[in-house]
């Protein structure tokens, strides 16, 4: 994976799905619709200020709250990078997986940053740093089977490897 | 080491032999769901795959109950997707129109839930069949997808947090009291990631309207499951709606759990959520003088004939306040036609409220009772969140139905035994 490098935005603990897309514009699931409104609840003008290729960086149980993988496709479709949080609540953590959002677990981070930094998230080693020569943090290890999921484009995709590789070696 | 009720059930719906907290595994399910608004996005998914046919169609229900009846073009065109992919793929379980309910009051009434079942949905609050004693978590669309195409879902087995609950419970006090309070003292990433087992005196003491409410939030704790042991209350409950086969899983004794926490249910006055999370809580005596704009009585937490009945017997020979506008919505047509043969929707039209169609509505903000800047609402929802029912500056309160109708009437938050 390569490395992202990017502005970043801060927000605080429990940053709620409702929050992140309001269910007022959940009569869509248009990426580019969603992502006009994505964090609205949370910062009504975050769109208006955010550019393509920052970071959002929260505290604890970040996407808490509802299911919907509308959450998870607003941020990527609004062109954020990446998420790195301290903690992700579990619904939205297997949804950002499965649909190939790229997030992060960082116990460290949000308290040493300010909105505005440039961060750089090294994926492959690991390793977060702040700014151009910031001390290196180091992210939470992703699980193989996650790892999986993101090199094989989703869950989707993953199965349709699965099925793929089950083909290659039946004997018809 | 033996296996919490979560690990049984999940290790009966898998290959294994046990299986251990943190392990990732794969899962048989026994029933997948959606909405109008989280199944769309699935169905997409499902057809970019090359899916073509669901793995079993007895196994699939799609409930349109968000927004509707469609309250706008785009939602009429979501229900209209979900409404051709169940038609084409003979889905036995499509529910919209006058056979539509709140999906989590409505499955477990018509018996499409049992005990020991695998339940992945697309909707948070699938959580709420844990009363039932089977495993029901919430997911997002894509895996709903690949169980539609797979009939499977991969988990991480949680750790299990057991809840042992004693005492009797104080007059107006129900299971919304108990679980706000446990989502207090544990707070909204309390049981993240894992699994919160009731059990304990109080539980056999506990109707299964009250069990389906506290497994309903065990979300708002951040847990992955909440669940209820079987019992014969849950056996009548059942008996009455299915005649499908059933496996009742127990705990081992020498199960282990993360946390044992102790409820003394006999402590808990009726409770309120506090803006903006549910885990904010206070007695109802530390409520202080909170004016409110709207009262709102339904939803998947509290929209069932036994929440009805509650609301009922404090509303009956008293009026809404003028100021407020009190809203009751049953969850499902069967709470709404035994709630009018039961005489309790003249007691809500006497009260001046208006009775809304079994939805989901204004729970998420979606319609039928959307919030102003500046307004607030107590309801017997869930969330509390920023925005929740409409504008960002308006504020919800949850509390349970008791507390809901007693606040309508004062026009402040109020329990009963504050009415004249």
């Amino acid at each position: 994976m390569k490395t992202l490098k990017g502005r970043i935005w801060t927000f605080g603990d429990n940053i709620d799905t409702d929050a992140i897309i309001p269910a007022r514009y959940l009569n869509t699931s248009d990426p580019a619709s969603l992502a006009a409104h994505c964090m609205e609840d949370a910062d009504p003008d975050f769109m208006k200020k955010m550019r393509p290729g920052d970071i959002l960086v929260a505290g604890d149980n970040f996407g808490c709250g509802s299911s919907r993988e509308h959450a998870p496709i607003a941020i990527k479709a609004a062109g954020i990078a990446c998420v790195v949080a301290k903690s992700f609540a579990r619904i939205f953590y297997r949804n950002a997986f499965n649909m190939g959002l790229p997030i992060f677990e960082s116990g460290a981070l949000h308290d040493r940053v300010a909105p505005g930094d440039e961060i750089e998230v090294d994926a492959d080693r690991g390793l977060i740093r702040i700014g151009p020569d910031g001390p290196p943090l180091t992210i939470e290890p992703i699980p193989p089977f996650m790892q999986q999921l993101l090199t094989d484009g989703g869950l989707m995709g993953h199965l349709a490897r699965k099925a793929a590789g089950r083909a290659e070696r039946s004997p018809a | 080491m033996g296996m919490t009720l979560t690990e049984k059930i999940l290790c009966r719906h898998t290959h294994l032999d046990r299986v251990h907290p943190g392990e990732l595994i794969s899962a048989r399910v026994d029933l997948a769901l959606a909405n109008d608004i989280t199944a769309p996005i699935a169905i997409a998914e499902f057809r970019r795959a090359g899916g073509t046919k669901v793995f079993d169609r007895n196994k699939i229900a799609l409930v349109c109950d968000h927004f509707t009846p469609n309250k706008d073009i785009e939602s009429a065109g979501q229900c209209r997707t979900v409404r051709a992919f169940a038609r084409e793929q003979a889905i036995a379980h499509f529910y919209e129109g006058g056979n539509c309910g709140v999906e989590h009051a409505l499955l477990p009434e018509q018996g499409i839930v049992l005990p020991g079942e695998v339940v992945i949905g697309a909707d948070s609050h699938t959580c709420t069949y844990g009363a039932l004693g089977a495993f029901a978590t919430g997911v997002g669309s894509t895996d709903l997808a690949a169980a539609m195409l797979t009939g499977e879902a991969w988990f991480k087995v949680p750790e299990s947090m057991k809840f042992v609950l004693t005492g009797a419970l104080s007059p107006w006090v129900s299971g919304k009291d108990l679980i706000l309070h446990i989502i207090g003292r544990i707070g909204v990433d309390g049981a993240r990631y894992r699994a919160m087992e009731f059990s304990g005196e109080t539980v056999a003491a506990l109707t299964m309207a009250d069990r389906l409410t506290m497994a309903n939030m065990a979300i708002e704790a951040g847990a992955k499951n909440g669940i209820f042991p079987v019992d014969d209350t849950t056996r009548t409950y059942v008996a009455a709606r299915s005649d499908r086969r059933y496996v009742a899983d127990t705990p081992d004794p020498d199960a282990a759990y993360s946390d044992v926490l102790e409820i003394d249910c006999s402590a808990i006055e009726p409770q309120v959520a506090f803006p903006h999370l549910p885990s904010n809580v206070r007695g109802i005596g530390d409520v202080g003088d909170v004016r409110i704009d709207q009262a709102v009585i339904g939803s998947c937490t509290n929209g069932r004939i036994e929440d009805l009945r509650v609301a009922a017997r404090v509303l009956r020979g008293r009026k809404a306040g003028p100021d407020v506008r009190l809203l009751v919505l049953p969850a499902t047509p069967s709470v709404y036609r035994a709630a009018l043969e039961e005489g309790l929707l003249a007691v809500f039209l006497d009260a001046g409220a208006v009775i809304g169609p079994p939805t989901c509505g204004p729970c998420l903000g979606g319609h039928m009772g959307i919030l102003a800047a500046g307004e607030r609402a107590v309801a017997t929802t869930n969330r509390n969140f920023v925005g929740r029912m409409g504008h960002r500056e308006s504020e919800v309160y949850l509390a349970n139905p008791a507390v809901a109708a007693a606040s309508a009437v004062l026009g402040r938050l109020a329990g009963p035994d504050d009415l004249p």
